[in-house]
C-alpha cells in the first residue's frame, strides 16, 4: 500500500481543441494551445521548479522560480505564465537558470525558520523539496536580518513576527513559514470562492490575512480546506498532522455527507485516519471539499458511539449488552412471534440513505424475501420522493439529468428552494465559479441566501416568494414564456407530445396564471417574475437547480412537474448545460431510491405488480414475492398507533427526529413490540427501541453510494469496523438467523446480484468501477460508459409530458393564532439531524438552531436578538432563541433542525405532498413570543431521552 | 492608534460616499479617497460597510487599504509634512534634512506632534529628483531644500 499518486501539473488544463508542438529540453511534446509551458513539461515528464504554482488555480507568476530560456527569445520569463508556442525550443535548465533559481530560494530561506526535523510538513513540503531541487547549499544572507521568523530580535519585540493562529478547529496558520506566495488566497477565490483571504500590506510586510486581520474563526472563512490544501509549506496545517504526523498509505472513498458524493483520498498511517483530502480526479467534485468531508470526521471515533449489541424487554429498561448471537436471535424470534401472532404484514424496515447501495440492497432483499411482505420504505421518502414521481412523469425516469460538470457550460441558471453554497458546499463552489464567469441566476425562495447577495455573487432576480406557493411562481414563469411566445417550438415538436402541450399552453396562458394575478398571494412582485422568465428563456443554456424547498410541501410533486414543464417549454434538456437538477439531500439517497427501496417499487423503479420484475427476483432468491404494494413510514406508524404494525427493523435512520409531527412519530414507535435500530449512536429513535445493533461507519466498509449525478462511486473500507462488522454482515447474520441462506463474502457479490437483475445497473461491477473510476447509471450495452446527460436524443418515456399544475394551496393556513410561516433549511457546518457534526469540533460555528425572525416582526412582539422565544403550532411546541435578521421576509420564520433538543419537528404538522405523502415540513404557520426557557415537552422528553439511554453496568451515556 | 469616529454615523458617512461614486468603474480607490478625505483617515468601520455594498469581501478590502500606505488607520495632524526617501534625495542629503527636521519637530517620521499641528511621513520618490531633496507639504510639492527653506517650511506647519 501507499499514497494514491497526484500529479501537479502547475496550472490548470487548456480547453482548446488545436494542438501545438513545441520542444522541451530536447523533447517533443505537442499540448492543447494555451497550455502554459510549465504544464506541457511536466506533461513531457519534467519538474520545473516552482512555488507559487498549483494546478487548482491559475498562474500567478510571482515566485520567480520557474524560470525558463526560450531560443530566439530575450530574457527568462516564468514557465507558468508563458503560453506554449509551436516550434519554440524551451530549456528548464541551464547555468542562468541555476543561479536565478539558486539566488531566489536564498531569499526565501533567509526569512524562513530552520526547523525542519520538527516541522509538520516534514515530508510533505514543497519549499523543503524546492531547496532541494535548486541545490540550496547556503544562505548568504544569513539569518540574523528582518524577518518574520522570530518573536524577539536580540531580545527586542519583532514587530513583524505574528502568532500562531489556532482559532480553527481542524488547521493552524503559522505566519511565520509563511513565503507569501499567495496559493491560498487564490484557492479560498478561484475554487471555493469566497474570498476569505488576502494579503495585506506591501513588499516585505506583506502577509496573508484572513478578513480584516481577524483570526480564522472569526473571518469569512468557511473551513472548506481549499487553502490548506494549496499551501507549499507549514503555514496551513491540518491540526491531526500536527499531532499524528504523515501519512503513508491512502485509499480513493467517497464522502458520506451530502449528495454531491465528493471523492476523497483517506490518508492513512496504519489504522488511523490523518486527513480526508479531496481527490483532484473525483468526477464529482474535482478535487474540491467542504467542511464537512474535509474535517468532520471525527463522529467516527467518538466515545458516544455504540460497539456491543443491546437488548431490553421495556424502552423504560435500561440497555443490557448482549453478544452478537444473542442478538440476532433475539430479532429473529420475536419477529416471527409478531408476525405469527399479527399477520405477515406487521412488520418492515427502513432503509438507510447513509448506508451503501449494497446494504440498502439486502435490507430490502430480507423484508421482501424473509419477512415476505413490501413494507420496506426509506428517508426519501421524506425528502425527494415528489422528485422521483413528477420527473418520471414527466421525463419517464426518476433522477436528475445532468452530471454536475454541466454546471460549466450553463448561461442562466434557476436555484429553487436550495441553498447550494450550505448545503450542497461544493456544488455551490462549481455554480458560483460559473457565476463569476458571467452566467446569470434567478434565486426563486423565501430567504436571502448567500447566492443572492455575496461578495462577487449576486442574482439577477431574487423572487421571494411566500413558503407554500411554489407551484403558482413556477406557473407564472410558463405563463410569460407562453403568452410572450418564448417557448422553443421546434423542440416540443420534435421531443413532446404536441397535444399535451397545446392543452398545457393554453391552461399556463389564462389569466389567473399571470405574475400580476399571483402577485396578492405569493408576495413577489410581478414584474421580477417576468423579468426572470424573459432571462431564462433568452439567455442561452437554461439550468434548473433545486432542493427540498422544492419537494416538502403538500404540492411537492406538482412543482417538480412544473419544473420539468419550464425545462421542456424551453428546450432545456439534453445536452450539457441545462436540465432539471434535484440537489440529493444525503450521500446515497438516490442509491436508496434506487435499490428498491420504496413499498411499490423493487430495485430499478419497477413495480411490485409487474410480474415480469417479480420473476426475475423471485427467480434468483428463490422465494415468491408479494405483489401487494406495502406500507409507507408514516402508513407504519399510523397502523402502528392502530395496532395492526408491530415490529421495525430501522438501519441509519433518525426516524424520530428527522420525520414530521414528533409526537405522533413518538406515539407509533411506542406502540410496538420490537424496534429495532441499527445506528452508529444512540440516537433519538433508539429511545423507543428495544433492540440495539451497532453500524459501522463509512471508513469502515466497502461498498457504493450513488450521488445526486446517479454516479455510482466507490466506498473503500480503511479500517477494522469498530463494532466488529460492516452493516451488510449484520444484516446478513439477521437474515441467516431468520432463516435465509445467505452467503455473500463481500460487498462486490451483492453488486453483481443488483447488475444482474436490474438493467439500468446491467455494466456495473466493482472491477468496472476500478477501471472507470465510478459511473452514471443507466450503465449497460446501450450506454456502457455510463450516463452523464439523459434524455440527450428523446425522453426515457418517449416524448416529454407536459402535465397541468394547478397550484392549490396548502391546509396550513396562517391566522389570528399562528400569523407566521414557519420554514426550515440547513447550515454549512452541521448536518442534517447532526448526530455526526454536533460530535466534531463543527459546533464551533453552530451551537445551537436558531430561530431567524424578520426586525419587523419581532419588535412586534419585543423580541430581541439572543432572547428565547417560544415557537407554537397547531402541532405543538419548542423554545429556541431568536437571531434577527432581514435575510426572511416579513411574516416568515427560519430555522434549522440540526439538534435534538430544538424539537422543529414537534412544531411541524403532518401534511404532506398529495401524490407520495413527501411531509410539509417547509411550510408551518406559528406564532413566536418571548419565553424564558425550554417548552414542557423538551424538559419531558430531555428526561425520557437520559433515561432510555442508561446502559447495566455502564456510566450514563453522555450525550 | 486606532481612533473611533461615533459607529452610526460613520456608516451613515460612508453610504453616503459609496452612493455618490459607486457608479464608477473600479469605484474602491475613488470611494476610499473620498473616505479619507472625508474622515482624515480611513475607520476600519467603514471596511465592512464598503464590502457589503461593493459585493467584495472584507478581506479584500483590507488588502486593498493596506497595500497603499496613503490610506492611513488614524489621524494625522492638521498638516501633513512627507520627506522623500528615495535614493536621488538621499544623494543629494535628504539623510541629514531629514535628521533637521526631526529635531525641528520634536518626532520621528510617522509621529504627530503633541499640538497636533503636524504629521511627518517618509515617502519613497515624489518624482521630483531634478530638485532633490524634496518634500510634500500638504500635497503641495517642495523641491531643492535646504535648512533655510525647511525651518520655514517648519514654521508654516506650527502654525
Amino acid at each position: 500500500m501507499s499514497l494514491v499518486p497526484e500529479i501537479d501539473y502547475g496550472t490548470p488544463a487548456s480547453r482548446s481543441e488545436k494542438m501545438v508542438t513545441l520542444t522541451i529540453d530536447g523533447r517533443e511534446i505537442t499540448v492543447p494551445e494555451g497550455t502554459s509551458i510549465m504544464r506541457a513539461s511536466m506533461e513531457a515528464g519534467i519538474q520545473v521548479p516552482k512555488l507559487c504554482a498549483t494546478d487548482m488555480v491559475d498562474a500567478f507568476g510571482s515566485c520567480r522560480l520557474c524560470l525558463i530560456e526560450i531560443e530566439g527569445r530575450n530574457g527568462t520569463p516564468a514557465s507558468c505564465t508563458t503560453p506554449v508556442a509551436p516550434g519554440i525550443k524551451v530549456h528548464t535548465q541551464t547555468s542562468r537558470l541555476k543561479d536565478i533559481r539558486k539566488g531566489v530560494m536564498e531569499l526565501y530561506i533567509s526569512d524562513h525558520p530552520l526547523d525542519c526535523l520538527t516541522c509538520a510538513a516534514n515530508g510533505d513540503c514543497e519549499l523543503q523539496d524546492m531547496a532541494g531541487a535548486v541545490g540550496l547549499r547556503d544562505v548568504r544572507y544569513g539569518y540574523e536580518g528582518d524577518n518574520h521568523v522570530r518573536a524577539r530580535n536580540n531580545g527586542e519585540i519583532n514587530a513583524k513576527w505574528m502568532p500562531k493562529d489556532e482559532s480553527n478547529p481542524y488547521f493552524t496558520y503559522d505566519p511565520s513559514k509563511c513565503i507569501v506566495c499567495s496559493r491560498c488566497v487564490r484557492a479560498c477565490e478561484e475554487v471555493q470562492g469566497t474570498f476569505a483571504l488576502t494579503i495585506e500590506g506591501r513588499g516585505f510586510g506583506s502577509r496573508v490575512s484572513p478578513g480584516m486581520h481577524e483570526d480564522f474563526v472569526s473571518s469569512e472563512c468557511v473551513s472548506c480546506g481549499a487553502c490548506v490544501q494549496a499551501c507549499p509549506t507549514a503555514t496551513l496545517t491540518e491540526k491531526s498532522v500536527i499531532e499524528i504526523g504523515q501519512p503513508e498509505h491512502s485509499a480513493v472513498t467517497t464522502c458520506a455527507y451530502c449528495g454531491v458524493g465528493c471523492s476523497f483520498k483517506a490518508e492513512m498511517r496504519g489504522e488511523e485516519l490523518v486527513r480526508m483530502v479531496p481527490w483532484k480526479d473525483g468526477q464529482a467534485n474535482r478535487g474540491h471539499s467542504c467542511v464537512k468531508g474535509r474535517f468532520a470526521y471525527g463522529y467516527s471515533a467518538h466515545k458516544d458511539r455504540i460497539l456491543n449489541p443491546m437488548i431490553r424487554e421495556k424502552v423504560s429498561d435500561p440497555w443490557r449488552e448482549v453478544t452478537w448471537e444473542e442478538a440476532y436471535a433475539h430479532v429473529a424470534s420475536e419477529f416471527r412471534r409478531i408476525q405469527y401472532q399479527y399477520g405477515r404484514e406487521s412488520i418492515g424496515g427502513i432503509t438507510s440513505s447513509r448506508c451503501t447501495n449494497e446494504e440498502t440492497f439486502l435490507v430490502q432483499k430480507l423484508i421482501r424475501a424473509g419477512f415476505g411482505n413490501n413494507n420496506v420504505d426509506t428517508c426519501a421518502r421524506v425528502c425527494h420522493s415528489p422528485t422521483g414521481y413528477g420527473l418520471g412523469q414527466a421525463f419517464g425516469t426518476s433522477a436528475g439529468t445532468q452530471d454536475f460538470d454541466s454546471v460549466e457550460h450553463t448561461d442562466v441558471v434557476i436555484v429553487i428552494g436550495a441553498n447550494p453554497t450550505d448545503g450542497h458546499p461544493v456544488f455551490g463552489s462549481r455554480l458560483k465559479k460559473r457565476l463569476r464567469q458571467g452566467a446569470k441566476l434567478i434565486v426563486i425562495d423565501p430567504r436571502r441566501t448567500d447566492l443572492v447577495k455575496s461578495p462577487h455573487i449576486e442574482a439577477a432576480f431574487h423572487l421571494p416568494l411566500k413558503p407554500g406557493t411554489n407551484v403558482a411562481v413556477m406557473t407564472a414563469l410558463a405563463h410569460v414564456i407562453v403568452t410572450e411566445g418564448l417557448a422553443n417550438e421546434a423542440f416540443i415538436r420534435q421531443r413532446c407530445d404536441w397535444s399535451e402541450f397545446e392543452d398545457w399552453a393554453a391552461f399556463v396562458a389564462e389569466e389567473q396564471h399571470s405574475p400580476e394575478a399571483i402577485e396578492t398571494f405569493t408576495g413577489v412582485p410581478a414584474h421580477l417574475v417576468r423579468g426572470a422568465a424573459r432571462l431564462f428563456a433568452t439567455r442561452g443554456n437554461g439550468a434548473i437547480y433545486y432542493g427540498l424547498g422544492v419537494t416538502e410541501h403538500s404540492q411537492g410533486s406538482t412543482t417538480v412537474m412544473a419544473i420539468a414543464n419550464l425545462a421542456m417549454v424551453t428546450g432545456n434538456i439534453g445536452r450539457p448545460g441545462v436540465g432539471v437538477n434535484p440537489l440529493r439531500g444525503q450521500n446515497n439517497v438516490q442509491g436508496s431510491c434506487d435499490m428498491g427501496s420504496f413499498p411499490h417499487e423493487l430495485p430499478g423503479y419497477r413495480h411490485v405488480a409487474d410480474d415480469a420484475t417479480r420473476e426475475i427476483f423471485e427467480k434468483m432468491w428463490g422465494v415468491t414475492l408479494s405483489n401487494e404494494p406495502g406500507l409507507r413510514i408514516p402508513n407504519m406508524l399510523d397502523a402502528a398507533v392502530d395496532g395492526s404494525f408491530k415490529g421495525i427493523y430501522i438501519q441509519g435512520e433518525d426516524i424520530l427526529q428527522s420525520d414530521p409531527d414528533t409526537k405522533h412519530v413518538a406515539a407509533g414507535l411506542a406502540a410496538m413490540e420490537c424496534v429495532v435500530v441499527q445506528d452508529l449512536f444512540l440516537n433519538e429513535t433508539a429511545n423507543y427501541a428495544h433492540v440495539f445493533l451497532p453500524g459501522s461507519t463509512f471508513l469502515e466498509k466497502d461498498g457504493t453510494f450513488t450521488n445526486a449525478e446517479r454516479r455510482i462511486n466507490r466506498v473503500r473500507r480503511v479500517m477494522t469496523p469498530k463494532n466488529g462488522y460492516a452493516d451488510w454482515e449484520v444484516t446478513q447474520k439477521l437474515a441467516q438467523a431468520m432463516g435465509l441462506a445467505w452467503n455473500y463474502s463481500h460487498p462486490s457479490e451483492i453488486m453483481d446480484e443488483i447488475a444482474a437483475t436490474t438493467p439500468s445497473f446491467a455494466l456495473v461491477s466493482y472491477d468496472y468501477l476500478e477501471k472507470m473510476g465510478s459511473v452514471q447509471w443507466p450503465c449497460n450495452e446501450k450506454s456502457p460508459k455510463g450516463s452523464p446527460i439523459m434524455h440527450i436524443d428523446g425522453f426515457v418515456r418517449g416524448k416529454g409530458k407536459f402535465i397541468r399544475t394547478e397550484y392549490v394551496a396548502t391546509d396550513e393556513r396562517t391566522g389570528p393564532r399562528f400569523p407566521l410561516l414557519l420554514t426550515t433549511g440547513r447550515i454549512l457546518s452541521q448536518y442534517n439531524v447532526g448526530a455526526q457534526t454536533r460530535r466534531t469540533e463543527n459546533v464551533v460555528w453552530h451551537a445551537e438552531d436558531r430561530l431567524e425572525v424578520h426586525p419587523h416582526d419581532a419588535e412586534l412582539r419585543g423580541i430581541r436578538d439572543g432572547d428565547w422565544v417560544r415557537l407554537a403550532s397547531r402541532s405543538g411546541d419548542t423554545t429556541l432563541r431568536a437571531l434577527i435578521t432581514d435575510r426572511v421576509a416579513p411574516g416568515v420564520v427560519y430555522t434549522t433542525f440540526h439538534h435534538p433538543t430544538t424539537q422543529a419537528n414537534v412544531i411541524t404538522t403532518d401534511f404532506s405532498d398529495w401524490a407520495t405523502n413527501c411531509p410539509e415540513y417547509k411550510v408551518t404557520a406559528v406564532q413566536i413570543s418571548p419565553s424564558n426557557g425550554p417548552s414542557g415537552w423538551q424538559v419531558e422528553y430531555d428526561e425520557q431521552a437520559r433515561q432510555s439511554r442508561r446502559i447495566a453496568g455502564k456510566l450514563e451515556a453522555a450525550e | 492608534m486606532n481612533v473611533h469616529v461615533a459607529g452610526g454615523d460613520v456608516e451613515k458617512r460612508t453610504l453616503a460616499i459609496v452612493g455618490e461614486l459607486k457608479a464608477l468603474e473600479g469605484p474602491l480607490l475613488p470611494i476610499l479617497h473620498e473616505i479619507q478625505a472625508e474622515f482624515g483617515f480611513v475607520p476600519q468601520e467603514s471596511l465592512p460597510v464598503l464590502a457589503r455594498e461593493l459585493n467584495l469581501s472584507r478581506a479584500e478590502v483590507h488588502g486593498v487599504v493596506t497595500f497603499y500606505h496613503d490610506y492611513r488607520d488614524h489621524p494625522t495632524g492638521r498638516h501633513v509634512l512627507k520627506l522623500c526617501r528615495a535614493e536621488a534625495c538621499q544623494s543629494m542629503g535628504g539623510d541629514r534634512l531629514a535628521e533637521r527636521v526631526k529635531a525641528l519637530l520634536g518626532i520621528d517620521f510617522h509621529q504627530t506632534t503633541l499640538d497636533g499641528a503636524v504629521t511627518l511621513e517618509p515617502i519613497f520618490c515624489l518624482g521630483l529628483c531634478a530638485c532633490a531633496p524634496a518634500a510634500m507639504f500638504d500635497g503641495e510639492l517642495h523641491g531643492r531644500l535646504d535648512d533655510a527653506s525647511v525651518r520655514e517650511l517648519v514654521a508654516e506647519a506650527r502654525r
